[in-house]
């Protein structure tokens, strides 16, 4: 487990997400409204699409490719889709706004 | 900005003052600088969402509607814990409670109310509350953990709110109240007897028809005595009795002040540049507590400070809902049968349902809804707009037409189906998997179909099958739910854009707010909508959402299934040039770009390209979008023509320049796709467009309609016109129509069967409704840009494009 700096809270725009590669997978940043940031991995159980392009609702975000929603705090898919997406801790430092990533 | 500022204070940090500010902001953000002062510490919060924090389905950061970043960044001087005491009109300062001097040019009031607390023997005990802030929650809060018994008085709406949240935090709670049934103001006796019933049943107690007399205790309350002499021991008092607009300020400052601060139909108060809004205003004679009409009064205002011309405010129709868990109730109008009215009801004591409807002069004036408000908000629609209802007031009241469940038409093709026959092409749902869910799945709905198979839920074109087999299988248990845009609303299209424009309201998270959307944020289905209404409403003042738009007209890129994008150029009606060409080949080639392909539109797609790639190769081609994606204009097609065909009669191509430049990012429901042929040979297909054009000797047969996609249809002929100028008025004033009137995704082709051909052509018919029609669309033209170069040019936009910053181990 290492703990990374990934980048500042201001380089994500609310309701909107970057992406980074990191140890051979590609992970999905999102910031939602209520300023919090979570991290999956960029890739949709059902046709592998990537979340990241994807709308985000509240703390859901909807796949782009077929609208599968993915809950970004535990990585379920919602009904009446199924699965499951790796979620990683995610801890934003108040003051700076700088975000680490553990992986 | 060199011109000096003016100053502009606001008093009362809630949500009818900062409401008026949000929308100046969008109106004349230059205009003002702007100072306000809240007595709360907090920032502008949703006052009428505590009931939420209190039964527990909220967090109080969910309820802050402004946070501080949002002062911030719009230059907002804010001073939260500061009462302001005095306003001295002459010299047009105020002033606070700690000292704080503002000058302003402008002054708006919106101080709000306070609750009413019975002047009982005995009301300063601790222990006695009033239900009105984010503090009296706290005490609440706090109370539950240490003590048990608690008396609500007041039955009324924030009463059994309040009842309801302690409820949640497990005390024992009884509702006093002076009446013999509860929210009287709201309900008639059938209804309230039902809710009391219901309220019962969650734990709830009531004293009806008590009237208090005091409050008793040491230093903590320990009782309520009422006037027959019985007591009732509690720990903690709630006065939810009422609330009375808080003038204090205003009377002391020599403003005219009746019940609130009175002011005419632009919030002016008797005093020259200050205005009022909110609960503390009273407008003829009417000072509102609900959420609805300050919105009304905020927009008014707002446009009145920003120098824009508007109609006055002429007062609020206004309805109820109550927002306590489990129990659905919801009032409007006069529901009370008064002489010259009539009403109907409808009463099921099993399911606990009751609907009355009262009507006068064919009109509908008032209603009450208990057990299922669906329908509260299209009711409430035809009380205000104030339509005829002869005829359908038995529709009305039952929800559905007799005939709409009963038809059995086609029925028999669908029994006969084989069970691995797919009904839902878009998901693969099978009719057996359909039948199944009805079956065992206990669903009664589309919409459960719709949830628990995906069936229906993509494209929408297996709906009516989906409807078929839910008769089919679940009969008399179907249950026809009213549908709006989509499961986060039960409004449809005409509603939704009939309140915006009433209550003028200007962003997506207000029009879900104000219109009560039952999901935080909505979904992808509502928010692009949401996002288009407002664009096509207000296309000076809205400033489009991109968050709420779909992956491809954020990125400006149609997404590939393997997350790669494609980028088509704009080729002008399918002409480009050798240079041009080149110039796509050497891009194509530099970016290792893997398949190039014409489209079925004449252009060129060059597919499989990086998401990083893309600005780059957008900055390098320097050639506008070409739009391949969202919805708004797409290709103008055509043929030859001419120029260069035996047989053409007219210049195609010319024309088809002419259409595209005109009509080039245009947004609409849906995508629109045009083509021109230059003869009745018709070589570009115009009889399966949105508009087809084709030439004939001596002019253009104009069409209208058509789709070569997932509905396939043939145009219908629109008229038939001589120059090209007229070719362009009617195409301009045929898509502002579409514009303006259909349901979002909604094409032309189901578009035109939906309203009819008829009703098209008789809105297009006189010149004047035209060229009025086509200053619309040129209006909005005027204001759009190429989102490319916008993309390149704006680090800001640009910087989703790539990977965030590369990481580094602590």
């Amino acid at each position: 487990m290492t703990k990374v700096l990934v980048g500042n809270v201001k380089d994500i725009d609310i309701k909107g997400s970057r992406k980074l590669h990191m140890a051979g997978t590609e992970i999905a940043l999102f910031r939602i409204t209520s300023g919090e940031v979570y991290a999956v991995e960029n890739r949709c159980p059902h046709k592998g699409g990537a979340l990241s392009e994807g709308m985000v609702c509240g703390s859901k975000v909807h796949c782009p490719l077929h609208d599968s929603r993915i809950d970004l705090h535990s990585g379920n898919v919602l009904a009446p889709d199924t699965g499951h997406v790796k979620t990683y801790e995610v801890e934003v430092d108040p003051d700076s706004g700088q975000i680490y990533l553990t992986i | 900005m060199s011109a000096v500022r003016k100053k502009l204070v606001l008093v009362g940090n809630g949500m009818a003052g900062v409401r008026a500010i949000e929308h100046l902001l969008k109106l004349a953000p230059e205009a003002y600088e702007i100072t306000i002062f809240g007595t709360e510490p907090h920032p502008n919060y949703n006052r009428i969402m505590l009931s939420s924090v209190l039964a527990g389905g909220a967090d109080l950061n969910d309820i802050i509607i402004n946070d501080l970043e949002w002062y911030r960044s719009n230059g907002i001087r804010l001073y939260t814990g500061h009462t302001v005491t005095s306003i001295d009109t002459v010299n047009r300062k105020v002033k606070t409670d700690k000292g704080v001097e503002a000058g302003y040019d402008e002054l708006i009031l919106a101080t709000g109310s306070n609750p009413f607390m019975l002047p009982l023997p005995g009301a300063d005990k601790e222990g006695v509350i009033a239900f009105r802030d984010i503090k009296d929650t706290q005490i609440m809060q706090e109370t539950a953990k240490t003590h048990r018994k608690a008396l609500v008085i007041g039955g009324g709406l924030l009463g059994l709110e309040a009842a309801r949240g302690l409820l949640h935090l497990g005390m024992e709670v009884s509702v006093v109240h002076i009446n013999q049934y509860i929210m009287e103001r709201q309900l008639d006796e059938a209804a309230s007897v039902m809710l009391q019933k219901e309220l019962e049943a969650q734990g709830m107690k009531f004293l009806l028809k008590k009237q208090s007399e005091a409050i008793l205790g040491k230093k903590r309350v320990k009782g309520l005595l009422f006037a027959d002499g019985e007591v009732a021991e509690t720990d903690l008092i709630v006065m939810a009795v009422g609330i009375k607009p808080n003038v204090e300020l205003a009377r002391g400052s020599g403003i005219d002040v009746n019940r609130g601060i009175i002011v005419n139909d632009y919030m002016e108060t008797s005093i020259s540049g200050i205005y009022a809004v909110g609960e503390c205003a009273e407008h003829r004679g009417i000072a509102y507590g609900l959420v609805a009409p300050l919105y009304e009064q905020g927009a008014v205002l707002a446009k009145r400070l920003a120098g824009a011309q508007t109609e006055g405010y002429a007062g609020s129709v206004t309805s109820t809902k109550l927002k306590v868990s489990g129990v659905d109730v919801f009032s409007a109008g006069q529901f009370i049968e008064q002489p010259g009215s009539r009403s109907l009801r409808y009463q099921d004591e099993i399911e606990g349902v009751y609907k009355k409807l009262v009507i006068k002069e064919d009109k509908l004036v008032g209603a009450v809804l208990f057990g299922d408000t669906s329908d509260g908000a299209p009711l409430f629609s035809i009380i205000k707009n104030g339509e005829n209802i002869k005829g359908k007031e038995k529709e009305l009241l039952l929800g559905i037409s007799s005939d709409a469940l009963g038809s059995t038409k086609g029925n028999n093709r669908l029994e006969a189906m084989a069970d691995d026959e797919i009904i839902c092409g878009c998901n693969g749902v099978s009719k057996g998997a359909i039948a199944e869910a009805i079956q065992s799945g206990g669903c009664t709905s589309v919409g459960d179909i719709k949830a628990c198979t995906k069936a229906s839920a993509s494209c929408g074109g297996c709906k009516p099958m989906v409807e078929g087999l839910l008769q089919l299988y679940a009969g008399d248990k179907a249950v026809k739910v009213k549908e709006g845009i989509c499961g986060c609303t039960t409004l449809g299209r005409d509603e939704i854009v009939a309140e915006i424009k009433r209550m003028k309201l200007m962003t997506v998270k207000e029009v879900m707010h104000v219109l009560d959307w039952n999901n935080e944020e909505g979904c992808t289905k509502c928010r692009p909508s949401l996002n288009y209404y407002l664009g096509m409403l207000w296309p000076e003042e809205y400033i489009d959402e991109k968050e709420s738009r779909f992956t491809n007209e954020r990125y400006h890129a149609n997404i590939q299934k393997d997350g790669t994008y494609s980028v088509v150029p704009r080729i002008y009606g399918g002409i480009t040039t050798p240079a041009d060409l080149i110039k796509i080949a050497e891009v194509a080639v530099k970016f290792d770009v893997p398949m190039v392909k014409f489209t079925g539109g004449q252009r060129l797609d060059l597919l499989g390209v990086k998401k990083e790639d893309l600005p780059k190769m957008w900055e390098e081609l320097d050639m506008p979008s070409g739009h391949a994606y969202g919805k708004t204009l797409r290709t103008v097609k055509t043929c030859v023509g001419s120029t260069f065909c035996r047989f053409g009669t007219q210049d195609a191509i010319g024309m088809g320049i002419r259409l595209e430049k005109a009509f080039e990012r245009l947004n609409a429901p849906s995508k629109v796709k045009l083509a021109v042929s230059g003869c009745p040979r018709n070589c570009a297909e115009a009889t399966i467009k949105d508009f087809g054009v084709v030439a004939i000797d001596g002019g253009w047969e104009l069409h209208i309609g058509g789709n070569g996609g997932v509905h396939v249809r043939a145009t219908d002929l629109l008229c038939v016109v001589k120059t090209d100028d007229e070719v362009l008025e009617w195409a301009s004033a045929f898509l502002q129509y579409y514009r303006e009137n259909a349901v979002w995704n909604e094409r032309t082709s189901t578009w035109v069967e939906r309203v009819g051909l008829e009703s098209i052509k008789q809105a297009l018919e006189n010149r004047e409704d035209r060229l009025a029609l086509k200053e619309r669309i040129e209006a909005t033209l005027a204001l759009t840009t190429d989102p490319w170069k916008q993309i390149v040019n704006e680090p800001e936009l640009r910087k989703n494009f790539t990977p965030i910053t590369e990481p580094e181990t602590v």
